[in-house]
């Protein structure tokens, strides 16, 4: 398979903050791969690495093996931005052909507003869609060119349940097609319906890069929480298969790959235990798990 | 797919310059304000002047019409070039159009080229309806040769306002820029003689105006009427430095707004 987007040993810096750390990602063609992280976590700084937007301090980025800044390899790429703009007295339709001249074999016009959903919007000036619409004109110039691969930065952010599920669906399709698609989202949600793969990102480095399930397995099996019939301390839970325990007064939060055999000697070491309630983790936890340990290795 | 298969292709300049300008066009026809003041206000300013002074100008009238044809002329071509340029560019940055297209394969250069066709475009109908009023109402008369020099001598003589403009359009934020425009273009018209002959203001004044852009820039359509007063050769270095001086100073802020956002 053909390296679509690269980066090797990454770095970042404005200033005085290091905002890529060192990322080693490499993202193959037709991948569908979801950068995750919170807020100021670095995915940004990274889709713009990707795009040649901004040049790593240390280290390479790569587009279908070119320098990301390359005419060739940009007439590769459709981007959809978390902050950008265009003239808003053009009509969705001229701004679809504005951007398709950008391109060396564009899809017709009426495909890209079709792709977007926006056939009714087609003659409106940019400046007078709502939220949404205009969101889903940002996609319609990404895929306009008929490019390989789409880089879309938060590309969900703002909308509602059902803009937001119009906007997934346009994404699987183009999916379909064989195109790489690399978003960013700090929705789990959304990289677990989405993506194949997801690259969790957090304070600057890649903190995991696996599929959604590998991530959610990765991580102890079941959240467990109860309240007891005394304070709780940490030394209470000695010896027992837990994980990420959280303790306040009588109540315990802690995450257990084997919840059974925690609650059975619980039991027998004479604790009366009230509000139990043993759920999946789903991938929010895993997430917060992975983090956290980063956070650990951060401050260690 | 094998790396062997991947095919770099890029689009044709010509169709990225020509969709690129006519985006420019139409987005700006469609924001009345700043066309009118653009198209409309220097044959206004013509028929104002012309109007109080023509009727004092005596025998001399006709030669009155010429020399404010070309003053007027080269503040209309002028105006639409700052102001394009500095509240245009102000503006795109401002609504951070520049981000999305940075992302895209349209090369800076191109997009460059196509704000200056655009605005010579515009210029070139300001100076049309500048022309219908002064031929027609104003009587002014103009052999189609001596036009045809005194329109090509505006629009090419116009580059050190382009300079301008892009170095207001990349220095100032959008709600500044019209502001930053109007200070620095308006004081600049009037000390370089566009309203008032230089040499019917103070002498002072008219030390400074002899070293500004504009002052220099209007020689070459008066030199087509037989008004100048200093030679073509000499008009036309002072612009060419111009132009190097003004252009520098636009790519120095282009530089420092970029480094910001792009480095």
């Amino acid at each position: 398979m053909e390296k679509v987007v690269e980066l090797i040993d990454a770095h970042k810096r404005y200033g005085s903050v290091e905002a890529v750390k060192g990322v080693s990602v490499a993202i193959e063609q037709g991948e569908l791969v979801a950068m995750l992280g919170p807020n100021g976590a670095g995915k940004t700084t990274c889709i713009s690495l990707m795009l040649g937007l901004r040049k790593p301090s240390s280290g390479q980025a790569k587009l279908f093996g070119l320098a990301p800044t390359d005419r060739r390899a940009r007439s590769l790429c459709g981007v959809m931005l978390q902050e950008s703009g265009v003239p808003g007295t053009l009509k969705v339709k001229e701004l679809v052909d504005l951007f398709r001249s950008y391109y060396p074999n564009p899809l017709p016009a009426e495909r890209a507003i079709g792709m977007a959903g926006l056939e009714e919007q087609a003659d409106r000036q940019a400046q007078k869609l709502s939220g949404g619409q205009l969101q889903r004109l940002y996609f319609a110039l990404a895929v306009c060119g008929d490019p390989q691969v789409i880089f879309l930065d938060e590309p969900t952010v703002g909308l509602d349940v059902e803009a937001r599920r119009a906007f997934l669906e346009s994404i699987r399709s183009f999916a379909g097609e064989g195109k790489t698609i690399i978003l960013t989202t700090h929705y789990l949600e959304e990289a677990d319906q989405l993506a194949e793969r997801v690259v969790v990102i957090d304070r600057g480095v890649v903190v995991a890069d696996a599929s959604p399930a590998e991530i959610k397995s990765r991580v102890l099996g079941r959240r467990v929480s109860f309240t007891a019939d005394r304070p709780l301390s940490d030394a209470d839970f000695e010896g027992l298969p837990y994980q990420n325990l959280e303790v306040e007064g009588n109540r315990a939060r802690l995450l257990s790959n084997a919840p059974e055999a925690l609650l059975r000697e619980l039991f027998r070491r004479g604790y009366d235990i009230r509000d139990l309630q043993v759920v999946g983790a789903d991938l929010e936890e895993a997430f917060l798990d992975l983090t956290r340990h980063a956070e650990k290795e951060t401050v260690a | 797919m094998s790396a062997a298969t991947t095919t770099f292709q890029v689009a044709p300049v010509p169709r990225m310059l020509w969709a690129e300008t006519r985006a420019k066009l139409l987005s700006r026809l469609r924001s009345p304000a700043f066309s009118v003041l653009s198209i409309v206000l220097p044959t206004m300013f013509f028929a104002l002047f012309y109007g109080i002074f023509s009727g004092q100008a005596g025998s001399h009238a006709a030669e009155f019409g010429k020399y404010i044809l070309a003053t007027y002329g080269t503040y209309a071509v002028a105006n639409v070039m700052v102001f394009n340029f500095g509240i245009g560019i102000a503006n795109e940055r401002g609504q951070k159009q520049d981000l999305l297209q940075r992302a895209t394969p349209l090369p800076g250069w191109v997009a460059t080229l196509a704000q200056v066709i655009f605005s010579l475009v515009f210029a070139l109908l300001a100076l049309i309806v500048l022309y219908a009023y002064a031929f027609t109402v104003g009587g002014v008369r103009l052999d189609p040769g001596a036009l045809v020099g005194f329109t090509l001598r505006l629009l090419l003589g116009s580059f050190p306002m382009m300079g301008l403009g892009m170095a207001i359009g990349y220095s100032t934020s959008a709600n500044a820029a019209p502001a930053v425009t109007n200070l620095i273009y308006l004081p600049m018209s009037f000390i370089s003689g566009i309203f008032i002959p230089l040499s019917q203001l103070p002498s002072g004044i008219q030390t400074v105006g002899k070293l500004l852009p504009l002052y220099h820039y209007s020689q070459l359509p008066l030199e087509t009427v037989g008004q100048n007063t200093e030679s073509l050769g000499t008009a036309a270095l002072w612009l060419i430095g111009w132009t190097v001086v003004l252009f520098a100073l636009g790519l120095r802020f282009y530089r420092m707004d970029a480094s910001k956002k792009f480095s």
